[in-house]
């Protein structure tokens, strides 16, 4: 009884320990975004000395907060609404019409998986296209880039999808789309959230894609401005603090709000074992 | 029914991302391979592209730019970071797995970093790693370890170990999170049986915890190894690549050859680290066929 209850307490202590180092850096950026200058410079763990809520107002202007907000919520809602439902189609036939065909072709995009994005040869692609330094051009990039790993997750959870609904709305004289869009995406639902879900975030947090493929400013998402506003003012961290807070913040509540999706569907290929 | 099948399941809904997915993300691949053998660079608009044949990868594995630093470099990391995030948050999974206090918050919080952008992510830890008034060195001071103090960043003994922790701090609650949920599929009877037959902590683990949680170690490795032989964001912001070049990869070098207009040489980076991958990534979708069956 006596050891049970010491282990108990160590598992606590370590713990409690672990917690302290996530929260540690979050508390450090929180508390000196509210700092003066110099006060921040020392990055302490004390309260501030004066509460400066002015230093975010001021930092939404100066480092543009809003343009990178828009390009960011534009790339990641518009790229992975059309990556996940465009997933989900394929999925579907591939899963449901297993033909040699479909066969090597879930394998073909599967592969898509471990490579990496050649965005040198990219950008002479997309000038092909007309589609260099343009939003479109980094959307569509972003929903190619999303692609397999939709396809993998979404066909892994297709075959747990009975049949019988597919057949009896087609006798009933429903057409492909309408028996994809009415009765298989809603039960569907769970996994094509997760993927958006994940891939929502994803696309957020890239800096790759945007580094390689934006040249202009105006295009820059949060992550980029973030980092091009700590190479222009390295000394104010009380403000690259506060941006750093403000590009977190979306990410940080799609998180707590999709929680439950997310550890559902990172988890859906490993439980299958 | 089989007759229907290509008009309930057309071919048609495969063509969209299909196309998406080979133009924007295969096609760059193939394209840089064939442009490897060129001397494709800033100036090409003028003088046009020649073949070249080996001279890139000769230049690479020959030259005195340390390029075969950087891919070892990739690999080391590779290895490294997997090793520094798996084990730990197998036992981390272990004991979240328990019915201990609070469980739910720990699950929710251990895993928040791995949530946050790279870019965010270097940019805390360049602050807290900063050898004059960052957090780290403060609260060693405070604890009277000022001994352990270091130049995390630019002391080449430290700065590798300074990446793998802060990527360590980011990753480990991911891993730990898919541990724990191929961790929940486990029935207990398996270990209370177990226990009446008197084995240990470690026997269960060897015997019924690592053969049971093949699924989530093999999904751990594949998306652990993608992420190391692609990393770039998190070296780039914390380091850049230095001190001088010592934590160069890959990918940090395939940046600064595209930024210098040595296009050619870039894209023949690029094709050494899709080979690499591609090995990889062939034996996995091998072995997922296999099971698939």
């Amino acid at each position: 009884m006596m050891k049970r209850r010491i282990s108990a307490v160590l598992k606590q202590a370590v713990c409690i320990l672990l917690s302290i180092i996530v929260i540690a850096p979050f508390y450090m950026v929180l508390i000196n975004s509210f700092k003066g200058k110099s006060e921040a410079a020392r990055m302490s763990l004390s309260l501030p000395a004066e509460w400066l809520f002015s230093n975010y107002a001021e930092v939404i202007e100066k480092a543009k907060l809003w343009q990178g907000l828009g390009n960011s919520l534009l790339y990641a809602l518009v790229s992975t609404f059309i990556g996940v439902i465009l997933s989900a189609m394929a999925a579907f036939v591939l899963s449901r019409n297993k033909i040699k065909l479909n066969k090597f072709l879930y394998f073909f995009i599967l592969c898509g998986l471990f490579f990496p994005i050649n965005y040198v040869t990219l950008i002479r692609v997309l000038q092909f296209f007309h589609l260099n330094d343009t939003r479109i051009g980094i959307i569509i990039t972003f929903t190619g880039a999303m692609i397999p790993f939709c396809v993998f997750t979404i066909y892994n959870f297709i075959s747990s999808v009975p049949t019988e609904m597919d057949e009896a709305a087609v006798i009933d004289g429903a057409g492909p789309l309408s028996l994809f869009f009415r009765i298989i995406v809603p039960m569907l639902k769970p996994t094509m959230v997760t993927c958006f879900i994940l891939q929502f975030m994803t696309v957020w947090s890239d800096f790759l894609t945007p580094l390689y493929l934006s040249s202009k400013s105006k295009m820059f998402p949060m992550t980029m401005s973030v980092y091009q506003f700590f190479g222009k003012n390295k000394n104010s961290w009380n403000y690259i603090f506060a941006d750093i807070i403000l590009t977190c913040l979306p990410v940080i509540i799609v998180y707590l709000l999709g929680q439950r999706y997310i550890i559902g569907g990172l988890t859906s290929g490993a439980v299958k074992e | 029914m089989n007759v229907n099948k290509k008009k309930i399941y057309p071919q048609w809904f495969i063509v969209l991302p299909l196309v998406i997915y080979v133009l924007f993300f295969l096609l760059p691949s193939i394209l840089g391979v064939g442009y490897s053998f060129t001397d494709w660079s800033s100036k090409s608009a003028k003088t046009g592209i020649h073949f070249v044949g080996l001279k890139n990868y000769i230049d690479i594995f020959t030259s005195n730019k340390n390029y075969v630093q950087g891919i070892l470099h990739t690999l080391m990391f590779t290895v490294v970071s997997n090793i520094i995030k798996l084990i730990p948050a197998l036992f981390l999974a272990i004991l979240l797995n328990e019915s201990i206090k609070c469980r739910g918050l720990y699950r929710t919080l251990f895993y928040l970093p791995s949530i946050l952008p790279f870019v965010i992510i270097g940019l805390i830890f360049k602050s807290i790693l900063n050898y004059n008034n960052g957090l780290l060195n403060a609260a060693l001071e405070f604890l009277h370890l000022g001994f352990l103090k270091q130049k995390w960043l630019s002391d080449l003994g430290v700065v590798w170990k300074s990446i793998f922790a802060v990527d360590a701090w980011r990753g480990v609650g991911y891993v730990m999170t898919i541990f724990i949920a191929g961790l929940s599929a486990i029935p207990s009877s398996y270990y209370e049986a177990a226990s009446i037959d008197g084995a240990n902590f470690w026997q269960k683990l060897r015997m019924i915890t690592l053969p049971m949680l093949k699924g989530s170690i093999m999904i751990n490795l594949v998306f652990g190894i993608t992420y190391g032989l692609k990393v770039f964001d998190i070296i780039y912001v914390l380091t850049n690549g230095g001190p001088g070049h010592a934590t160069e990869v890959l990918t940090t070098y395939s940046f600064q050859l595209y930024s210098t207009g040595q296009y050619g040489m870039s894209t023949a980076m690029n094709t050494v680290l899709l080979i690499i991958t591609a090995i990889i990534g062939v034996g996995v979708v091998k072995m997922m066929s296999r099971q698939e069956g």
